[in-house]
């Protein structure tokens, strides 16, 4: 293949990892802002999970307002910036516009975005004045966006709010898992950073809670939210995936976007799985310079979970398909040398797999993405029911079975966007704020 | 091949394009290259006793992501020596004799009038413009405006230059008067040769939102201007349409006022003007644009079967009533075109809002977010069709028979129309109109 050349340094990342959206200038503001029709009751609002008011900020950002624009996006979404970038807005917003009725480019929604958030980060524009302390406080467990989000809106409602996160940095995936060529990591960190001298929630990195820290929270904080996200990646029950080289996308993914000039892979690499996160492991192994990526998938190229825009992307990146086969072991002694695969078929709907008809892809690592495994240990002893696939249960207010704790974000929906994760955990703070209310 | 050849009381052109007097015109350069690229002729910059003008000049109305609908000017008279002007005019005319050129005038005094005609006149130019429509500065001065606004001194000072003029005269009319045949009348009476419309709107274009200055800026403080551009084309055709259906004026029209395309100049020419000047689009997009200007006006005629724009000029007239003589029995009802509708429902909103509430949301909240017609309510008013972002998609579709043709005239004639407030033969009898407390009804 050899699209992209092993980057050495800074600059070479920064080709390998250009920016497929990079941020507006006002002049093309002001062109992509004046082509919204400014529809009535307009689907864009609707097909957007957090419900922002788009024909309005775009107005907004039309009239030189663009204060203005970034509150009505915050309002609705406390992750505007990196909702407009990451968002898969040809499927939410842009593909609802009602352009594409006619096979008219759509707005450009989500740069709009990106652009009106980033003016008021950048020029530290107070949007929120915050309200006189409530006198309650929680403890929102995970500073991802679904976390975050919930912190921000429970300061809006007079809430103290402390949040505990594992990692060193905040935004879970939002950093740790996001393609690097859709958003850079100073622009996750700084929206937070904004967030938070906008709201004055307290932050505490690189503490991991354990059930049995919980158990101390429920006295010392009026309601706790979890924002857990998911666990590690689900490895296939296939031999060898414990030799050095084969490893879960979500840790590779966190490697290139922690340390991306240590993080190259290998000369061949495959990676096993047919979702978004399978196409940027592939991707990000193809710009990290790797000579071979192979993305194996065990069903057809229409059966792939991952969004047409973001295989099409993998594709220009050198990427080799290869469908309808699965790993049955990783081969090599004290490292990975290749994989074996076989070919499978559908019957009626059903995957089978043909172990007579095999195949070999000699390679130096193998990229499992393969499906996050869910923290299901984690609620036994909190009273905090599952359903089937392990996903947290929460009513409408986003209340858990155990009334002191909500919860909101891939804990819950089993793994979704950013977007969702940030409308999920404001429905939460909202919910902790109505029970809080109701039982006094 | 159809002839673009254009005479105006005298003044002939190879087509009827012509620059109006202002900065496009300001210097013999520009008016070579102008006849150079197409433009059939040109009206010289006003001359006259030359002024000092200001930095900065302009302002411009943007509207969404288009620069510049509207537009004005505080710019003067040339503020070129008169012997500079008469020299390049001079020089012009060897190049281009077959092409107008036309010297727009502006002084003071009877003598100054006389030696002025006589000066450009020698300097051979095949007609002159008397600049009585100037909005700024030069009115405040007593020439210009004010001239065009006193229909009696337009009548002398015509006069005066009548008594001398050897080339057809024309006279420039201020759109800044209540009845624009007034004066157009006034320069029949005093001789001229046609008049040309509209001169620049007395207008401020805005105000600057941090400084508090309207624009355009001169160090801290601005003035009214004159404004123009394609803003104004509605304001210049109904002017033209009057003086051209007055008995009184019997000479011929210039049209001027927002043409920056060939269809612009087609509509004033079917208005009556017999040929038309332009500025402010050369201003935006320089003198380029006359080729598609000229090559869409040929096109227009081939299709048309015009061999000479004498079949296009005043046209229009008879088509033009006033309001007393239309047919009221003429029903139209707005029809939307499923097929190309995108769903954007603005017509809704300006319908239920704007208008007579006769379109309603698809009942069921599907994916389909098609409106529909409520054709009982629909008094046929197009709005719906020009919010419309998709092309043909809301037609206006004819709903009467066709057989009868009955005017408010007839009506008060036949004692048909209303006369007391409560009148029941009022149109909106029995029209559905909504219940007030309907509005604050949720769903």
């Amino acid at each position: 293949m050899g699209e992209y050349r092993k980057p050495e340094n800074q600059e070479d990342l920064n080709t390998n990892f250009e920016q497929i959206h990079p941020l507006m200038d006002a002049t093309m503001a002001y062109y992509a802002s004046a082509r919204c029709l400014y529809c009535y009751d307009a689907p864009c609002i609707e097909a957007c999970p957090s419900g922002i008011d788009i024909p309005l900020f775009i107005r907004q950002i039309r009239t030189g307002n663009l204060p203005g624009a970034a509150r009505t996006i915050y309002n609705s979404n406390y992750f505007g910036h990196i909702c407009g970038k990451v968002c898969p807005t040809e499927v939410l917003c842009e593909g609802a516009c009602v352009y594409t009725e006619q096979d008219v480019e759509p707005v450009e929604i989500g740069a709009l975005q990106t652009y009106a958030c980033d003016h008021a980060i950048r020029h530290d524009i107070r949007l929120y004045d915050l309200p006189e302390a409530n006198g309650k406080n929680v403890a929102v467990i995970g500073a991802g966006p679904t976390g975050i989000a919930c912190a921000c809106e429970l300061r809006l409602l007079g809430y103290d709010v402390d949040v505990f996160e594992a990692k060193a940095h905040p935004s879970g995936l939002a950093l740790h898992g996001t393609a690097p060529y859709k958003i850079t990591n100073e622009e996750v960190l700084d929206e937070v950073a904004w967030l938070q001298r906008q709201f004055g929630f307290r932050t505490h990195y690189g503490k991991r809670i354990t059930p049995p820290d919980l158990r101390k929270m429920e006295s010392e904080y009026d309601a706790i939210f979890l924002g857990i996200g998911l666990g590690h990646t689900r490895m296939p029950p296939v031999e060898g995936t414990d030799l050095p080289g084969c490893e879960g996308a979500i840790t590779f993914i966190e490697r290139v976007k922690l340390d991306p000039l240590s993080a190259y892979p290998g000369d061949r690499v495959v990676v096993v799985g047919g979702g978004n996160t399978a196409m940027d492991a592939a991707s990000e192994s193809a710009r990290l310079g790797a000579r071979s990526v192979t993305l194996v998938y065990r069903r057809s190229r229409a059966e792939m979970n991952a969004y047409d825009f973001e295989y099409d992307l993998v594709k220009q990146a050198g990427v080799e398909p290869l469908f309808h086969y699965t790993p049955l072991r990783i081969l090599g002694e004290d490292k990975v040398t290749g994989v074996e695969l076989a070919r499978t078929h559908i019957v009626d709907g059903k995957l089978s797999v043909m172990d007579d008809q095999r195949m070999t892809i000699p390679c130096d690592a193998v990229i499992m993405a393969t499906g996050q495994s869910k923290q299901t240990g984690y609620f036994a002893d909190l009273d905090i029911h599952v359903d089937s696939k392990g996903r947290i249960v929460v009513n409408a207010l986003g209340q858990t079975s155990n009334q002191k704790y909500f919860a909101g974000g891939d804990a819950v929906n089993g793994g979704a966007e950013v977007v969702n994760a940030a409308a999920e955990g404001k429905i939460a703070a909202r919910g902790i704020h109505a029970s809080l209310a109701e039982a006094e | 091949m159809p002839d673009l050849s254009s005479n105006l009381a005298g003044i002939s052109s190879p087509n009827p394009f012509w620059l109006a007097s202002a900065p496009p015109t300001n210097s013999g350069y520009q008016v070579m290259k102008a006849f150079d690229t197409g433009w059939g002729g040109a009206v010289w910059k006003t001359l006259g006793v030359p002024i000092i003008n200001t930095s900065s000049r302009y302002g411009a109305v943007h509207y969404g992501d288009k620069r510049m609908i509207g537009f004005n000017n505080i710019e003067l008279i040339t503020d070129r020596p008169l012997s500079d002007n008469l020299r390049e005019i001079e020089e012009v005319k060897k190049y281009f004799p077959d092409h107008a050129v036309v010297a727009s005038l502006m002084v003071e005094t009877r003598e100054q009038w006389h030696q002025i005609v006589r000066d450009v006149e020698n300097a051979g130019a095949d007609g002159i413009e008397l600049n009585f429509g100037c909005p700024h500065g030069m009115c405040e001065r007593g020439m210009g405006s004010a001239v065009g606004q006193e229909p009696n001194v337009l009548r002398t000072i015509v006069g005066w230059v009548m008594e001398v003029a050897q080339v057809p005269v024309i006279v420039k009319l201020t759109p800044n008067i209540s009845d624009i045949t007034e004066p157009a009348r006034a320069a029949v009476e005093g001789g001229a040769d046609a008049i040309s419309l509209i001169n620049t709107i007395q207008s401020i274009v805005g105000v600057d939102l941090d400084t508090f200055v309207p624009h355009p800026v001169v160090d801290g403080r601005s003035t009214n201007g004159g404004y123009c551009g394609p803003a104004v084309k509605p304001i210049a055709l109904n002017m033209v349409k009057n003086c051209a259906l007055d008995p009184d004026v019997t000479i011929p029209i210039s049209g001027i006022g927002g043409i920056e395309t060939w269809q612009d100049a087609v509509e004033h020419m079917l208005l009556g003007a017999h040929n038309v000047q332009v500025c402010t689009a050369v201003m935006h997009y320089g003198f380029r644009i006359v080729r598609e200007m000229t090559e869409g006006l040929e096109q227009y005629m081939r299709d048309k079967g015009f061999t000479t724009l004498d079949e296009i000029i005043g046209r229009s007239l008879d088509k033009v009533r006033n309001w007393e003589q239309l047919n009221l029995h003429y029903k139209v009802v707005a029809e939307i075109d499923p097929g190309k509708c995108i769903g954007c429902q603005l017509c809704y909103i300006a319908c239920e809002d704007g208008a007579h509430q006769a379109i309603r949301l698809p009942a069921s909240a599907g994916t389909a977010r098609i409106p529909e017609i409520i054709e009982e309510n629909c008094v046929g008013c197009n709005l719906c069709s020009h919010v419309c972002p998709v092309e043909e998609c809301i037609t206006m579709v004819r709903r009467d028979d066709g057989t009868r043709n009955e005017t408010w005239k007839d009506y008060l004639a036949s004692d048909r129309a209303p006369t007391t407030f409560e009148d029941q033969r009022a149109g909106g009898v029995g029209h559905h109109i909504p219940s007030p407390a309907d509005a604050l009804k949720r769903d």
